[in-house]
Parts: structure tokens; C-alpha cells; sequence
């Protein structure tokens, strides 16, 4: 599979391996990482963005393609809707149908509510299906939330939410619990102590995993709950326009049949949007490890009808996407198999840094190997690549490791001739996670009122960075906690008149401020099918 | 210019390169996919697809996203199968030898064949596990299916009716609930969270002045 130019390089690889096995590697100075970040971090190249021209956030900035969904118009702009017919009537309508709609819809209906979810594909069909590597949580003897707090806070670079990431590492271990109550499988010793290791940025090993299907693991049980709950599911529909009352509360949205095109609406006492993230956006041309429906929707609802985003300007790529081969470009490769003892090495066989710094220091670094150092490995995909020393962890970890520990990305590879047992693998950033997004209160709610956000969809809750296995526990812990807020809330609504207006409101915008792009959002699936050239 | 392969999509002629994945060819011969398309990276089991390459004898099935084309690959994809799914009350059950016997009584109708096994895109020992099923050995059923992702092509093979994916679940959510040990470190530190006893520490972190946490997060020691 891999090229004689490749292969060359694999020489190198094995002829440092002996000498790297036990030698200490530099972690880098808060000085170095900061200038690898302003100097090779994506989110650091100007020309990569636009200031918006209208909305909450007028005057900041985020990247293109977001800028264009967030002026761009609504897909109900010239259709006449009867907002009478209702088709659905519930007290919260869970929009999205990843871990953390999955959660607030199980908190919800646990406490009273009727409840609906509606989801563009399937639910399951997000992210939190894809993540691997686990999910943090203090509950190690030598560990604490402090702690916790501490790594996330300085892995996000201080601009946490202070309140919200105290939320998020307080209730922690509960969310573990939770889970583990609910059957989710995590690695454990016989005797039922948690098997936990470190992720990059952590300075206790507190990630919890299950193999490296941790966020499968998670997400399919919670499928199962919600399932079991018999809450409804409308699937392959997505919600294109929120619904306010005249007196500018939520009440529902406006959904569209994802194969007929046929709208219905739907009226709710309260909305939880919990869309999830953005990377089929492909931001500065990334190839991304996410789902195909991450298209920023929930942003886009929640900014036309008024609500603010926070740190909208900030991503994370992912340091280890493959790279090599083609067919799973862009997927990821779970930090996980770093925590196992992978080391990062260059096309001359040399361990650049140390393997567990925080996402976006280590996908720099890796930008700078094969671009100014010029110590990539040049792949087909059309870019450069560094290697991930994996059959290392077979020497130190012994032999099996790969297959118990990451079987999900030995499979992977092994569907290319790849043993990753044997040979080291070609890896390079992708886009991974949406740092920022919609901006909420500590119960979920946001500057609507009975309006909630939750999951990745969200931000502020880990600043402009997030630590691995933060994102598993944040979908838990905040999607359980909007499900709890809007389960208490509905009970006291008396939903007023419903309307559009502020969809006319923000088209006149649009209109006012001259932007003509052309662009109709949400965008709901990327388009990838190949158009024919004439 | 890249090597070009014919595929027939439903039955229909197309001409794909040769390094897409079932996925990827069906978005270059010009389908903007709804169904048959989630996570794309091979967890979510969204893309089952059944295909023959003309002149095999044996029918084929696998993620479309995970599986690269070859020539004269007839493709259809299987865009929902209907599970048997029963609802469960995971905290009214108990890890017993009748509850799989009560919910999911056609496991008990394997013939054997094995279809099941061969057919796994993730090459799991489907039939081995549903074995463990009948048994009522739960934890051997659990791990042994771990790596399902329920994308139904077993059971679309199953001349039983067995909806393999879901017994599989249920025996890793009895596994996970009921057999695995209790982590008592766990149990520990809710009750302790929840009694306020790190309260104090995080709120005076919490309350320092940014500089302060700045070099305390640098120079905090990082366990080996």
C-alpha cells in the first residue's frame, strides 16, 4: 500500500525506534506553544476570516464558509406557511439527535415531559458516535475536580466560562455514573476499578474508555434508552427555522421532510437545540473526522432568531487524521493510540515533540514539520504527512495492545493492508470539533427565553481549546442538564401567538446591510455528489 | 489521470476511479446521498451495501464508507432493515437465564448457518455471540459483540429472524449494568461531590487572579 517513497522513510522510522523507546521528551514552554499557535494554528491566519455584518456578533469574526450560512437566508423565505396546522404539539422539542439531544431527551422525559426528537439522518448518525479515545472525569483518589478544572482551563487557554466548566468537571463523575448505570461498558479491572489513562493536556490519567468505541459505546446506549422511553423520533427531518411567540419565547420550529421537502411545524413549550458541530463546513479546505450532517444548523437557527455566539471564531483541528490512504482521509485517528505510547515522528525518523501536548500545540507542530521544517512525508491526498510510530506501542505496551486497546483503528487500517501492528501510520490535522458556538446560561438555557442549547453546538464551556475526552462528558453532563431545565420549565408555559417575524426581521437585515451571497441556510448536508461539467 | 473502474449503482452502468469508496462513487457518479450516509468513518453503520463483482458466486455485503470499489461491482445499499427491537426497562430486569428467552425467543431458532458471521462488515463472530445468548452468558455475548455497529446486515441474512445487533446490546447494557464490578472509587467520589467536599478547593482556584492560575496550570505536576 504504502509508496517506495514512503516505505524509504518507514527505514528511518525503524532505525531511530531502539534509541526513542525510553528517552524523555521535551514538553514544549508555555512561550514556544504560544508562538507555535500564532504562527501555525488555523485559527490564527487572518485572511481565513470574515467580520460579520449583521446579527449578535456584527463586527466579529469567524471563518468564511460560516460568515456566508450565517447571512445567508432562510430556506422558508418565499413559502407560505399556515403556522395554525400544527403538526406536532409537545412540551420540549429536542432538536438534533446526537449524545447530548439523546441525554435531554431522556432528562426531560424522566421528569414529566412530553417529549420529541428530530433529527436530519438517524439518531446516533453524529459525532459523539465517532468519538473514540473516552471520556474524562475526576474520580481517581490522586485526582479532584480542581484539578480537573486546572487542565481544562489552561488547555483552553483562560477563556473558559468559568461557571460552566465548573459545571462541567463538579459533575463529572456523576455523569460517569450515570452512564455506568445505564449499562454503558467501560474498561475495567476485574475488580471494577476504572481502567483510565492520560489524554494530551491531562495531568492525571483520567480518561475513561470503552476500547476505542468509547463515544459508540456511549451513544448506542442512549439510543437504546430513548427508545426504550418510547419517546418519539422523527428522523430524516430536519428543523430548518425556529418558531418565537409574540412575545419572543421559543416555540417550536419549522421542519422539513429531508427526502420529500414537505414542512410541518411543530410547536413546543420549550426547544433544546443540540445540533452539533460544523466540520463538513471544511474550513480553509480541511478534510474533517466528522459526521456527515455537521453543518453548524443549530447556529444558524439560534443567530437569526437573536441569540449571541461565543468564541464562534475558533475550531479545533485534530493533530491525527489519517493522512494515507485516500479512502479514509480525514478520519480520525484517536489521540487514544498516543496515550498508549504512539510517538510522533518525522520522514527522518525523528521524535519532533512530546506525543501528549493539547490538540491544537500538537496539530501546529505538525503543520510546521511539514511545512517550514520541511520534515513531512509527501502523500497522494495532495499535501504532506508525519508519521505516528505505532508498532512502538507493541514493543512497549506488548504484543496484543493494538487490537484490545484500538481495535476500531487496527480495523480501519487492516481494510487497506495496513497493519498498524507492523507499520507505522501517515497522519496530518483535520477538522475535528467547533470550539465555539451557541452561547448558554449555567441551565442551559440562552438569551431566548425557553430556548436551551447543548453539546458541541454550544460554547464557552472549554474556551478556545478542548482537551480530549472533555467533549464525551460535555454532551452528558450539559445535554442531561438543558433536558432537566426545559423537563422543570414547561410546566408553567403558556405559549403566546406563534410567528416568523423575526425571520422577515433578519432578511430586512440582510437586505439593509447589502449582503447579496447568495448562500441558503442551514445547509443541512454538504454538497458532495459530483456535478457533470457541460 | 487516475484509473478508471466501472461500477453498476442499482443496476446501472457507471465509471468511478479506481480509489473510491462505494460511498465516494456513488457521490462521483452524481447521488447527493440523504440515506445510506452517517458518520462516514465506519462507526455508525448507516451505509450497509450488498454487492456482487460480476461472476463471483458469493454475495458480498459492507460499510459503504469503509469499502473500495473494484471493477464490475454490482452495488445496492440497504438503507434501513427492520430490527426487532423490544422494549426494555433496563431497571426492571435482571441479568438472568430467561430474559433473553422472554425478549428475544428466535434466538433460539438458529440453524447454524452461520450467514450471520460471514456476513459481519466488522468480521465479528455474529453467530458465536448469539450462542452466548441462548447460554445466558451475558459477558462472553457482550464482548464478543462489542464492536457491533448495528448496521442490520446479519439480520438481513438470517433465515431465523434473529435481529443479532439488539440481543448483542442488550446483553452488553446487562453486562455493563449488572455483571461488570461496581467501581467503588466511583461510588466514592459522587458521594463526596455531592456532600461539597471539593468545593472549597476548586472555588479558591477558581477565585485567583488570572496570573496566578496561569503559573500554577505551567508548573503543575503531571502524573507519570
Amino acid at each position: 500500500m504504502y509508496t517506495p517513497e514512503m516505505l524509504a522513510s518507514i527505514q528511518k522510522v525503524e532505525a531511530s525506534r531502539e534509541a526513542r523507546i525510553g528517552a524523555e521528551l521535551k514538553r514544549f514552554t508555555a512561550q514556544e506553544k504560544e508562538d507555535l499557535l500564532r504562527t501555525y494554528h488555523p485559527d490564527f491566519k487572518q485572511e481565513e476570516f470574515s467580520e460579520l455584518r449583521i446579527g449578535p456578533n456584527k463586527g466579529e469574526r469567524v471563518p468564511h464558509e460560516l460568515a456566508e450560512l450565517l447571512e445567508g437566508h432562510s430556506r422558508i423565505k418565499d413559502v407560505k406557511l399556515d403556522l395554525s396546522r400544527i403538526d406536532y404539539d409537545v412540551d420540549v422539542l429536542v432538536i438534533g439527535g446526537g449524545g447530548s439531544g439523546a441525554s435531554a431527551a431522556i432528562e426531560a422525559h424522566a421528569a414529566g415531559a412530553n417529549v420529541m426528537m428530530v433529527t436530519k439522518l438517524r439518531i446516533g448518525d453524529a459525532n459523539s458516535m465517532m468519538a473514540e479515545g473516552g471520556i474524562q472525569a475526576a474520580d481517581k483518589e490522586n485526582d479532584s475536580p480542581a484539578q480537573h478544572y486546572l487542565d481544562a482551563f489552561g488547555g483552553g487557554h483562560f477563556a473558559a466560562q468559568p461557571e460552566l466548566l465548573h459545571k462541567l468537571v463538579t459533575d463529572g463523575p456523576n455523569a460517569i455514573k450515570w452512564l455506568n448505570d445505564l449499562g454503558v461498558m467501560f474498561d475495567k479491572e476485574p475488580d471494577g476499578t476504572m481502567i483510565t489513562t492520560h489524554g494530551g493536556g491531562t495531568s492525571r490519567k483520567r480518561m475513561h474508555a470503552c476500547a476505542d468505541y468509547s463515544g459508540a459505546e456511549i451513544m448506542r446506549t442512549l439510543r437504546d434508552e430513548v427508545l426504550n422511553r418510547e419517546i418519539p423520533i422523527v428522523d430524516f427531518t430536519s428543523a430548518v427555522e425556529l418558531i418565537l411567540d409574540t412575545n419572543g419565547r421559543a416555540a417550536g420550529a419549522v421542519l422539513m421532510n429531508m427526502e420529500t421537502g414537505e414542512y410541518h411545524i411543530a410547536r413546543a413549550k420549550t426547544v433544546i437545540i443540540a445540533t452539533g458541530g460544523a466540520g463538513r463546513l471544511h474550513y480553509q479546505g480541511f478534510p474533517t473526522s466528522n459526521h456527515y450532517g455537521a453543518t453548524a444548523d443549530g447556529l444558524v437557527l439560534a443567530y437569526r432568531a437573536g441569540v449571541a455566539l461565543k468564541y464562534p471564531d475558533t475550531q479545533q483541528y485534530h493533530p491525527t487524521g489519517a493522512a494515507f490512504p485516500m479512502q479514509i482521509f480525514g478520519c480520525l485517528v484517536t489521540e487514544k493510540v498516543r496515550a498508549i505510547g504512539g510517538m510522533l515522528v518525522n520522514a527522518e525518523g525523528e521524535a519532533f515533540m512530546h506525543p501528549l501536548e493539547t490538540r491544537d500545540v500538537t496539530a501546529a507542530s505538525v503543520i510546521r514539520e511539514c511545512s517550514t521544517n520541511g520534515k513531512g512525508i509527501e502523500t497522494p491526498c495532495g499535501g504532506s504527512a508525519v508519521w505516528l510510530d505505532t508498532p512502538l506501542i507493541e514493543i512497549t505496551k506488548g504484543k496484543g495492545t493494538i487490537v484490545k486497546s484500538v481495535p476500531a483503528m487496527h480495523r480501519m487500517y487492516m481494510q487497506y493492508g495496513i497493519d498498524m501492528r507492523e507499520q507505522p501510520i501517515l497522519i496530518y490535522p483535520t477538522l475535528h470539533y467547533q470550539n465555539g458556538g451557541i452561547q448558554i446560561n449555567l441551565d442551559g438555557s440562552t438569551s431566548i427565553e425557553n430556548l436551551y442549547a447543548a453539546g458541541e453546538a454550544v460554547g464557552g464551556i472549554h474556551g478556545r481549546n478542548r482537551l480530549m475526552g472533555n467533549s464525551l462528558l460535555d454532551i452528558i453532563v450539559f445535554g442531561r442538564n438543558a433536558g432537566k431545565s426545559a423537563g422543570a420549565k414547561y410546566k408553567d408555559i403558556k405559549l403566546g401567538e406563534m410567528t416568523l417575524a423575526h425571520v422577515d426581521r433578519y432578511e430586512q437585515e440582510i437586505q439593509d446591510a447589502g449582503i447579496a451571497n447568495g448562500h441558503i441556510s442551514p445547509l443541512l448536508l454538504p454538497q458532495y455528489a459530483r456535478v457533470q461539467e457541460l | 489521470m487516475e484509473t478508471m473502474v466501472n461500477v453498476f449503482l442499482f443496476g446501472k452502468k457507471y465509471e468511478v476511479p479506481e480509489s473510491a469508496t462505494i460511498m465516494t462513487a456513488m457521490e462521483y457518479a452524481g447521488y447527493q446521498l440523504v440515506r445510506s450516509c452517517g458518520c462516514r468513518c465506519g462507526f455508525c453503520g448507516a451505509c450497509a451495501t450488498i454487492y456482487r463483482v460480476k461472476g463471483d458466486r458469493e454475495l458480498k455485503v459492507a460499510l459503504a464508507c469503509q469499502t473500495q470499489v473494484v471493477d464490475n461491482m454490482y452495488i445496492a445499499t440497504l438503507p434501513f432493515f427492520p430490527l426487532n427491537k423490544q422494549i426494555v426497562d433496563i431497571n426492571g430486569v435482571r441479568p438472568d437465564d430467561r430474559i433473553m428467552m422472554q425478549l428475544y425467543p428466535e434466538i433460539y431458532s438458529c440453524i447454524g448457518c452461520n450467514a450471520c458471521t460471514k456476513s459481519c462488515a466488522q468480521e465479528l463472530k455474529v453467530m458465536q455471540y448469539i450462542a452466548f445468548a441462548q447460554r445466558a452468558e451475558y459477558a462472553k455475548c457482550a464482548h464478543e459483540s462489542f464492536d457491533c455497529v448495528m448496521c442490520g446486515i446479519c439480520s438481513s441474512r438470517c433465515p431465523a429472524g434473529i435481529s443479532h445487533p439488539q440481543v448483542g446490546l442488550l446483553a452488553r447494557r446487562l453486562y455493563g449494568k449488572y455483571i461488570a464490578a461496581p467501581s467503588e472509587q466511583l461510588e466514592k467520589r459522587v458521594a463526596e461531590i455531592e456532600h461539597g467536599d471539593f468545593e472549597t478547593l476548586i472555588s479558591e482556584l477558581m477565585n485567583r487572579p488570572i496570573e496566578e492560575i496561569r503559573e500554577l496550570y505551567n508548573t503543575r505536576e503531571i502524573e507519570e
